[in-house]
This record gives C-alpha cells, sequence and structure tokens, in this order.
C-alpha cells in the first residue's frame, strides 16, 4: 500500500526533478502534441461557434485536404498550385455542404445535425479513398522531421514550425472574428440564427463562409500531421483525439482550442512517461478524456466556454 | 414530400431485397477459396499488396497450368478492413459457397480467434501464416489451423538470437537494454512472455511499451526510448503505427540498424513515408523480398500481359505482395500433397486438412516451382502445425530491402514446451480433447 | 378502414392500460411474434440466422438501452460500447467461475454489474450536460476499454488476450460455445430482447419514465415539481446500463463467441447511436427500426451488386458502400429527423382513415 502511494505520488515527481532537461523535452513535446491537436480542434469549434453544428466530419475533411494536396501534388503540380486548387477545392465542398446537409436541416436539435455530420463523415471517407486510393502518401512541404538540440533539450523542427504556423493562424483568426463585420456576423449567427436573420444576415452566405474556413484550417493541420506521420486513412481519427481539446476549452472559443491543446498535450505526455509505467502504458488515450472531465466538473462548459444561461 | 416518398420505397427494397443475399452455386472440377483482404481503410497500405499477390500466384496457376493438377481455383475477395466482425460476416457469407471454401486465410489475428472454434465445427482449414495465434500451433489440440511457417513466439527468440549475432554472442548481451514496442492489442502482445522469458535467460533488460490502436501518436512512447537508451528496439506493429514509429525513430536520431520490426512492421508502406530517415531500419521475414524469381516472371506474362491482375505492375516484389505468393504457394502445395493422395480431382476439406498437415516442402521442390531460395523449406506434422521456421533479417537501403543475414533458427527448446502449455490452456477452454497422433497416418 | 378502434368498448380499468388497447395492435404483434419465434427458425438459412437476425436482436437489446438514456431521459451517451464491454467481461468472469450457474442467470448478474459501472460512469451528468456529457462518456468508453486490455485478470490471463465464451447448456441444450446451433440462439436472444422491451414499454409508461422526459425537457422545471435529478439522471444510466450490459454479454456469448477489446471500441458506440436516432429517439419500437436498418443496410449494400450480376473490385464495392451508407444517413435525417417510429406512427395514422383521405 505504501509503494503504491509512493509510486504515485513521490517516485514520478522525483523523477521528474532529478532530470530536468528530460522533463522539458517532454513539457516541450507535450506542447507541440497539444498544439497539433489545437489545429484540428479549432475547425470544431469555428463551425460550433458559428452554426452551432457539431462537426464529426472534421477529422476526415483534414484528411480529405491533406488528400487532395499530396494527390495533385503527386500529379506534378507545384506546392502554391497544388494549395490554391485544394483551397478552391474545399471551398466547394463547403457550399455542396451548406447546400445539401445544412439547408434541409436548419432549425433541426443539435443532435440530428451532429448524426448529419457522421454521415457526411462515411460519405468522405468513401469518396476520399475512391478518388485518390488507399496508399499511405508522403506528404513533402519542405520542412524536414528532424531535431536539433538546445541547452540539452531536443527540439522538432516540424513541431517548432507547426506550433508557429498554428499561433499565425489563431492570431489571424482573433482578428478576423473581433475586427471584421463577417466575424461580426458569424458571432451574432452563433449567438441565435432567428435573430441574426431577422436582421438581415444572410444565413446561408455565412455558413459557406465558415464551412470554408473550417476547410482552410483543416488544409493547414492536414499539412501538419500529413507531414509528421504520412497521409493516410487514420488521419481521420485525430479527430478522437482533439475531442478532449474541445470540452476542456469549451466549444465555442478560439483561444479555449489552444490553451486546452496545451493542456491536454503536457498533460498527456507527463502521465504517459511519468506515471504510465506504474500501470503498463498506453494511457494517453483515456487520460486525456479523463482530465478534461476533471476540469469540466469545476468548469462544466469548458475554461473558456459560453455559460449557458439556462431558462425554465 | 416526393422526397419521402422516395426513401419509403428505398427502405421497402432494401427489406425484399436481403434475403436474397447469399445464394450457392456449386461447379465441377472446380475448388473454392475466398481471399479475405482489406483493400480498404486504416489498413489497407498493407492489405492491398498482400490480397494483390495473392491472387496473382493463384490466377497464375489458373492461365499457366489450368489450376492445381488440373483442377481450376476459383477466387473470390471479401473486403474485411481488419474488422473482426466484417471478417466473421465473410466467413459466414463465403463458406458454403461454391461447393464450400477449402480453406481461410483470415490476414488477421483478430479474425483468427474469432474463427477458431468455428473451424472444427465446420470443419473447414484456418492458415494463420506467421499470426496468432500461437497456441493453435499444436496440431493434437487443434486440428484444423495451421500457423507455418512460423510464429510469434519463435520469431521473438530468433531476433534475440540475432541480436547475440550482432553483439558476438548470446552472453554479450547480459546488461544490455532491448525495448519492445508493440501494438496494444492481442497480436502485438503475443511477443511478450517469450521475450521475458529470455530476458530472464539472458540477462538483458527488457522495457515493453504499448502503443494504442491506431498508433498515430507516439510521441511519448519515444521520448521514453530515448531516456532508455536501449541498445536495440523490436517492434511488433501493425499498419499505421509501423510508419509513424519509424519517422519518430528517425526524428530522434535512433541509430535505424539497431531498430528491427517483425515481418508485419517491416514493408514499403512502412518506410517509404519517413524517406531518408528510414535508412538501415531492419525487418524479420521468412521470405526474400524482390521480384527476381521465376514466379514472378510467370505472373506477369500470364498475368499481367493479360490483364488478369488487380494491382500495379510496378508493385510486384514489394515485401507483403511477396508474403502474399508465399501464402498462396503454401495452399497450393497442401492442395498437391492431398491429390497426391486422394487423386486430381476437387478434394473435401478433410483431405485438404491432411494435405496441410502432411505438407512437406522441399528445396527440390521450391526450385521446381520457381521460387528457388525465396522461403525455407518446411516440413508441418500432426503434433507441430508450425514448422518451427527459421527467419531472415531484411536491411532497408532507401529503395528496396536487402536480405542481411542467413537464415535464424528460433530456440525451440524455449518456445516449444511454452506453446504446449498454452494449448492445453486453450484447448481445454473451448471442450477439446486431445488428439493421439500416433493413432494416425 | 383497418384501423378503424370503432366498437372496441373497455370495461376495466386493466384493458383500458393494456398496452396494446387496440385489437389489430394486439393482432398483428401477436403474429410478428408467432412468426419470429415459430417461423423463422424453421425458415431462415445459417448464413441469415448468424449474419443478420442475431446480431440485429442483440442491437435492439443496447439501443433500447441506449434510447432509454439518450431518448427517454435526454443523457447523450457515446459509452455504449465501454459498458457492453463491461457486460461481457464480467459475463465471461462469472462463467468461468461460477460454471454451474445458468447461463441465463450469469447474463443478468453481467447485467447488474454493468448497472453498478453505469451509475459511476454517469455522475458526471449532474453537473455536465448536452455534447459536454457526450464527450465526457468517452473518458469510460476508453478508460474501460483500456482496463480490459491491461489487466490480464479479466481475460483470466489467456496468452491470446481474448474472452472466449464457454460452452454452457440450458436444459440440455446447448445454448453458448461453438456447438450451439444458431436456432437456439437466435430463440435466446429473442426471448431475452422480448422480456426487455416489456420491461422498459412498462418503465417509460409509468412514473419512471414520466421523471425521465420531464428531466429530458426542462429539467430545471421538472427539479421544481419535485422530480429529483440525481436520483432520475443515475437511475437511468443504471437502468440503460443493466440493457448494454446484457446486450454486451450476449453480443460475446451469443454471436461473436470470442472477443477482444477491439470488439467494443467507439465504433460500436457511434453504432448504437444511430440505430437510436434513425429508429427514433425516445421509442420503443424506433430502437427496433433503427437496429433492423443499420444492420440490414450494409448487408443490402454488399450484396446488391451481385444480384444485379455487377463484378465489382472489392475496393470499390466497399467505398460505394460507405459512401451510400453516409448517404443514406443524411437523406434519412432530411426526410424524417424524428426517425423511423415517426413514420410508423404516420403509416397507421393514414391506416385509420384509409381509403378516406382525411
Amino acid at each position: 500500500m505504501l509503494e503504491l502511494l509512493y509510486g504515485v505520488f513521490v517516485g514520478p515527481v522525483k523523477d521528474m526533478v532529478t532530470g530536468p532537461a528530460f522533463l522539458a523535452e517532454v513539457v516541450i513535446g507535450g506542447l507541440a502534441a497539444g498544439l497539433m491537436y489545437s489545429l484540428v480542434a479549432l475547425g470544431f469549434v469555428l463551425i460550433y461557434k458559428a452554426s452551432g453544428v457539431f462537426n464529426f466530419a472534421q477529422g476526415v475533411m483534414v484528411l480529405f485536404a491533406a488528400l487532395t494536396l499530396v494527390g495533385l501534388m503527386e500529379r506534378g503540380a507545384p506546392l502554391v498550385l497544388a494549395l490554391l486548387v485544394t483551397m478552391a477545392v474545399m471551398g466547394a465542398l463547403a457550399f455542396a455542404i451548406e447546400r445539401v446537409v445544412l439547408r434541409p436541416l436548419v432549425n433541426q436539435e443539435q443532435i440530428i445535425l451532429f448524426m448529419a455530420t457522421i454521415g457526411l463523415n462515411f460519405f468522405l471517407e468513401g469518396f476520399g479513398e475512391l478518388v485518390w486510393g488507399s496508399n499511405v502518401k508522403k506528404l513533402d512541404v519542405g520542412i524536414p522531421d528532424s531535431s536539433f538540440v538546445v541547452w540539452g533539450v531536443q527540439v522538432n523542427r516540424l513541431e517548432l514550425t507547426a506550433a508557429i504556423t498554428a499561433a499565425v493562424l489563431v492570431a489571424g483568426m482573433a482578428i478576423f472574428f473581433q475586427r471584421t463585420r463577417i466575424g461580426r456576423a458569424l458571432r451574432a449567427v452563433a449567438d441565435d440564427h432567428e435573430a441574426a436573420l431577422s436582421i438581415g444576415i444572410p444565413l446561408n452566405t455565412i455558413w459557406v463562409v465558415v464551412w470554408s474556413a473550417a476547410g482552410l484550417v483543416a488544409i493547414v493541420a492536414g499539412i501538419m500531421w500529413g507531414a509528421k506521420s504520412g497521409v493516410q486513412f487514420s488521419l481521420s481519427l485525430i479527430a478522437l483525439k482533439a475531442l478532449p481539446v474541445l470540452i476542456l476549452g469549451g466549444f465555442t472559443s478560439v483561444p479555449g482550442a489552444i490553451v486546452g491543446g496545451l493542456i491536454i498535450g503536457v498533460g498527456e505526455k507527463l502521465a504517459e512517461v511519468y506515471w504510465g509505467p506504474l500501470v503498463g502504458g498506453a494511457i494517453e488515450n483515456w487520460f486525456a478524456y479523463v482530465l478534461a472531465l476533471a476540469f469540466l466538473l469545476v468548469r462544466p462548459q469548458g475554461l473558456f466556454g459560453e455559460r449557458i444561461i439556462e431558462r425554465v | 414530400m416526393t422526397l419521402r416518398r422516395v426513401m419509403i420505397a428505398l427502405l421497402a427494397v432494401i427489406v425484399i431485397a436481403v434475403p436474397a443475399a447469399g445464394t450457392v452455386s456449386a461447379q465441377a472440377k472446380e475448388m473454392f477459396v475466398p481471399s479475405t483482404v482489406y483493400r480498404t481503410g486504416p489498413y489497407a497500405p498493407s492489405g492491398t499488396p498482400f490480397a494483390n499477390g495473392l491472387w496473382d500466384y493463384l490466377t497464375m496457376l489458373n492461365e499457366r497450368d489450368g489450376g492445381v493438377n488440373g483442377v481450376r481455383l476459383v477466387v473470390e475477395e471479401c473486403e474485411t478492413q481488419y474488422d473482426t466482425k466484417q471478417g466473421v460476416e465473410c466467413y459466414e457469407r463465403l463458406k458454403g459457397k461454391n461447393g464450400g471454401a477449402m480453406v481461410f486465410n483470415p490476414l488477421s489475428t483478430g479474425i483468427t480467434y474469432q474463427l477458431i472454434p468455428k473451424a472444427g465445427v465446420d470443419k473447414i482449414v484456418i492458415h494463420s501464416m506467421g499470426y496468432g495465434m500461437t497456441a493453435a500451433s499444436d496440431g493434437r489440440w487443434f486440428p484444423w489451423v495451421f500457423t507455418f511457417p512460423t510464429t510469434y513466439w519463435s520469431q521473438a527468440s530468433s531476433v534475440i538470437r540475432y541480436i547475440g549475432q550482432q553483439e558476438g554472442g548470446l552472453d554479450k548481451l547480459k546488461g544490455k537494454k532491448i525495448v519492445h514496442i508493440y501494438h496494444n492489442s492481442p497480436y502485438g502482445k503475443e511477443a511478450n512472455p517469450t521475450l521475458e522469458e529470455l530476458s530472464h535467460k539472458y540477462g538483458f533488460e527488457l522495457t515493453l511499451l504499448a502503443v494504442d490502436h491506431p498508433g498515430q501518436e507516439q510521441k511519448a512512447t519515444w521520448l521514453q526510448v530515448r531516456r532508455i537508451n536501449p541498445a536495440w528496439v523490436y517492434m511488433s506493429g501493425w499498419g499505421v503505427m509501423n510508419q509513424v514509429a519509424v519517422k519518430e525513430a528517425a526524428a530522434i536520431n535512433f541509430p535505424m540498424d539497431h531498430f528491427i520490426g517483425n515481418w508485419w512492421s517491416a514493408s514499403e508502406a512502412d518506410v517509404i513515408p519517413a524517406g531518408d530517415g528510414a535508412k538501415g531500419y531492419k525487418g524479420a521475414t521468412f521470405h526474400a523480398p524482390g521480384a527476381n524469381f521465376k514466379v514472378h516472371a510467370d505472373i506477369v506474362k500470364f498475368v499481367y500481359d493479360k490483364g488478369k491482375n488487380i494491382g500495379p505492375k510496378d508493385k510486384i516484389g514489394e515485401a507483403l505482395y511477396n508474403r502474399g505468393v508465399v501464402n498462396a504457394m503454401y495452399m497450393t502445395e497442401a492442395f498437391r500433397t492431398a491429390m497426391a493422395k486422394y487423386g486430381n480431382k476437387p478434394l473435401t476439406t478433410e483431405q485438404v486438412r491432411w494435405g496441410y498437415e502432411h505438407l512437406s516442402l522441399t528445396e527440390a521442390r521450391l526450385d521446381q516451382i520457381g521460387l528457388k531460395g525465396f522461403t525455407h523449406p518446411v516440413k508441418v506434422s500432426c503434433e507441430d502445425h508450425e514448422g518451427s521456421g527459421p527467419v531472415l533479417i531484411q536491411q532497408w537501403d532507401g529503395k528496396k530491402w536487402n536480405v542481411v543475414s542467413d537464415w535464424i533458427q528460433p530456440m525451440k527448446e524455449v518456445v516449444r514446451p511454452k506453446l504446449e502449455a498454452a494449448a492445453v490452456e486453450e484447448g481445454k477452454k473451448l471442450g477439446y480433447t486431445m488428439r493421439d497422433c500416433s493413432k494416425e497416418n | 378502414m383497418i384501423y378503424r378502434e370503432a366498437g372496441q368498448f373497455k370495461s376495466t380499468y386493466a384493458s383500458d392500460q393494456a398496452l396494446f388497447p387496440i385489437r389489430q395492435d394486439r393482432v398483428v404483434v401477436g403474429l410478428a411474434v408467432a412468426a419470429a419465434v415459430i417461423a423463422v427458425p424453421l425458415v431462415a438459412d445459417e448464413y441469415w440466422l448468424q449474419a443478420v437476425l442475431i446480431p440485429f436482436l442483440i442491437y435492439s437489446l443496447a439501443a433500447l438501452g441506449l434510447n432509454l438514456l439518450t431518448g427517454y431521459a435526454g443523457q447523450v451517451s457515446l459509452g455504449t460500447g465501454g459498458f457492453m464491454a463491461v457486460g461481457a467481461y464480467s459475463a465471461f468472469k462469472l462463467a468461468s467461475a461460477f460454471p454451474g450457474l445458468s447461463v441465463l442467470v450469469v447474463f443478468l448478474l453481467a447485467g447488474l454489474v454493468t448497472a453498478l459501472i453505469g451509475l459511476v460512469f454517469g455522475l458526471p451528468s449532474l453537473r455536465i450536460k448536452g455534447f459536454y456529457l457526450a464527450v465526457a462518456t468517452l473518458a469510460a468508453q476508453f478508460f474501460l476499454l483500456w482496463l480490459f486490455n491491461k489487466v490480464a485478470w479479466f481475460t483470466d490471463y489467456a496468452s491470446s488476450g481474448t474472452i472466449t465464451a464457454p460452452p454452457r447448456t440450458v436444459a440440455s441444450i446447448m445454448v453458448t460455445g461453438p456447438a450451439a446451433t444458431a436456432p437456439v440462439r437466435y430463440l435466446t436472444a429473442l426471448a431475452f430482447v422480448a422480456v426487455f422491451a416489456l420491461i422498459a414499454k412498462n418503465l417509460v409508461r409509468g412514473r419512471v419514465g414520466r421523471s425521465w422526459m420531464a428531466i429530458r425537457d426542462r429539467d430545471i422545471a421538472a427539479e421544481i415539481i419535485g422530480v429529483r435529478p440525481l436520483r432520475t439522471k443515475l437511475l437511468a444510466f443504471a437502468i440503460s446500463s443493466f440493457f448494454c450490459g446484457v446486450a454486451g454479454a450476449e453480443y460475446v456469448f451469443l454471436y461473436l463467441g470470442s472477443a477482444e477489446t477491439l470488439a467494443f471500441d467507439i465504433n460500436v458506440s457511434f453504432l448504437v447511436l444511430f440505430m437510436v436516432i434513425i429508429g427514433g429517439l425516445g421509442s420503443i419500437l424506433g430502437s427496433f427500426l433503427g437496429a433492423a436498418f443499420i444492420v440490414m443496410v450494409p448487408i443490402f449494400l454488399t450484396n446488391v451488386p451481385h444480384l444485379l450480376g455487377l463484378a465489382m473490385p472489392v475496393a470499390l464495392q466497399k467505398q460505394i458502400e460507405l459512401m451510400v451508407f453516409g448517404g443514406l444517413i443524411i437523406l434519412f435525417l432530411i426526410v424524417e429527423p424524428h426517425g423511423l417510429a415517426r413514420l410508423w406512427q404516420i403509416a397507421k395514422e393514414k391506416l385509420r382513415l384509409w381509403p378516406f383521405p382525411y
């Protein structure tokens, strides 16, 4: 019993203190991984904020974006052209989704819309594989996946690039939402569809814009994840890792997605490296969810989520 | 409103059409071989070349020789997506079709576990070539399940023997650190008991690191590897886990020639995404890589030139393509062995089982088929459905796999007793009784 | 005209409160049950029993459980797979520890264990609502599967890491194990589903069901009128987990034969949620209809090329299957967001007046 307590409370802390360089590596690795999750979570947040839909298909959109980009590059298109075409494709996809899925289901309950996005998930999975094939593809955007050592701590170039990209993206989106007219319109729509309609905000256009923006975020996430682990089917499963980030940060908050990502990333890695060996390892998956759950018990709408005002 | 009517009509069609599923038609002078594959889903990069290899070899036999001793083979693929439920559904749908399936190659440890109890009842041979369940290699308890040419436990012991060779002797392993990274599923865990026993025997420090399905995110695992700083890393991975592991190993600058993957972790799909970083990565295998064998020339001539192929021509000779070829080869040689006794006609499944159990593949025979030096001779017996085969170590040089070792024997004295004990345990669970091999021929 | 209730008078309270007050309903249900019990085992071939009917019955039970929780009590849960795993593993441990215990009792005890676990994982529902709760139940899903994977005690230290249903008999007929025939297993599953559906139907008609629906619709108002949220929500979780646990035990013992944790992963949770939503949230019949839809559509899609005589490469077929499945779900939700049960209700309404239009 005493050993158990020692193993859980004292041992790992001692480990951490006696190896500060390694601890720093784990923390940095966690931060980087967390930011990668945030990239995916951002797409969720965008769509939820503006259309109230929990887009389960975000993971598949990341995969689809990456597949399109790599597929075009394999056929000889230079990077910039491929990027532009992919953005156009994601825009067209957003348009199609709005027309076929969202418009007929306007004003339905959240869970119905959620189910529709699951249906979309299946559809895009099959479609992506049909068009681009199921082989693993290498994504080369010119960022080497090597590490360099600074102050005894190993830092990975690819992760560093991803972190910087995420920061830029978030800053861009914050400015977009706070300072532009469309951003304000998006926030209005997120608050109340009908009220927004009644003051003249074109709902359908807004939704196309939002889903395209989410598509753009999906492209960035796809590039980063694809460069890290190759473009193949399992990329869509990243969405499951982004969910704890969402619930920790709150479904409707962009800074929440980032902060949540960082917390989940660091927490996950620390748990796996220092407490994992005690229980045989592979605790990352559920630990992220339990961590998010623990935060939720204190703040039921997530750290930065909007407090839902309930009326009787 | 009309959309609603369309929907209702569609539902009605589904309800009526489903019962029409699963019709049977038997043909004369043919044997039915279902091929469970995964050409879609997360494991497709590994499943597709295997399926192509199997298909190509069997089609080549049909085209070149008119089948096995004049009996054509009817091959039908069924997609499982490496999912157990779909695998069982494929089995149920195809086991009685076309006069009955001769043999099943589940291509998945999970599906194999499901089918093992059914094999004895339905009387269909299950050939789990080099995958689970290892305990079923004792033919006295599991007459209908075959695992040759070798199993995970034997492979683990062979890899340790190889590492010992590289270090200058098995006694030099004392005090060295070896890490086993494994897929957190029954498949990945198979090698662990054997590795633990060997670590006690030879005194090396073994660390077991589990990676959860699908294995997309392995940062924490490789941080731990960096901290432990082992001399060697062995991996039992599958699917995307493999390539992520190779990439992460390259990213932390781990010496790739001290990283060995098992025979499902060493294929082209695992190393190409990592690019140059994967150079030097080693893997275990039980057949040679490459397309330089007479069989491949025949496949090109009789299958690709006639347009009967499914996969692309430039992927012939890949590691997993050859795995499919070897699987098909064992199957047809077993058929031939049975036909030598029972005659050149479509066999019953009992006869096929006899053929599998008495398979004796020699160097001379391999030469005859056009696979000289491709794989090791195999001898299956009533007690030994494993064949206790040796493995080769291959290494990736950036463009292709090259064999870098001789045939490395497994440590039979360690593996066989454990295997027999496990067979007793698993057999009793299913309510089996042990056969007496001396009473049969 | 067919469905007229005119002329059917009730003279006792009991007959008025009957489950199927209209005679036509009673006749149809009676015929359906008779067909299911007598005709199907005689007529259906093994493939149909094994691959369609038995999973349909098992999934209906799980969908029933989830419907009670999500449809009636309004707590979205994505942990169904994990709860089914609890049922399966506890049934396995009980069956191997008490070989003399009847397998029917084993299933019920497994359900009880799952109910207790469900109670524990339902505690966050008091604080967390809506989608946040759904994602929180994923914690249950992942943790439970990890636990069963990691702790070898659950699989009785099997080297294979899987649980296998031991052969068991009921009244000297083989019910589980490889020798159990498909019709026997089908009838066992049918018996369980029938009994539990009856229980569920009565639950939702009574005080418990009404308190669940009150919490679902306006939980603060419900609290004000005296419905205790703690008890009600936890009861919903417990009963729903009971159903899912029994379904999980049946999944391994009557359908698969053996299983590893991957058989209960998150895809199962989503699948059961589909069944509930497509069948209709808050409807007992809906659970069955939804399960039938989800079980039959993939089989239909797999076999259609054969029926039409097309020989499609396997990969293409699977991809088109996925696309059609996804498309069907979306189409379905657009056409009838309240599920198949609502379609059935509308049909009954129309039948009342047929052949008159109004």
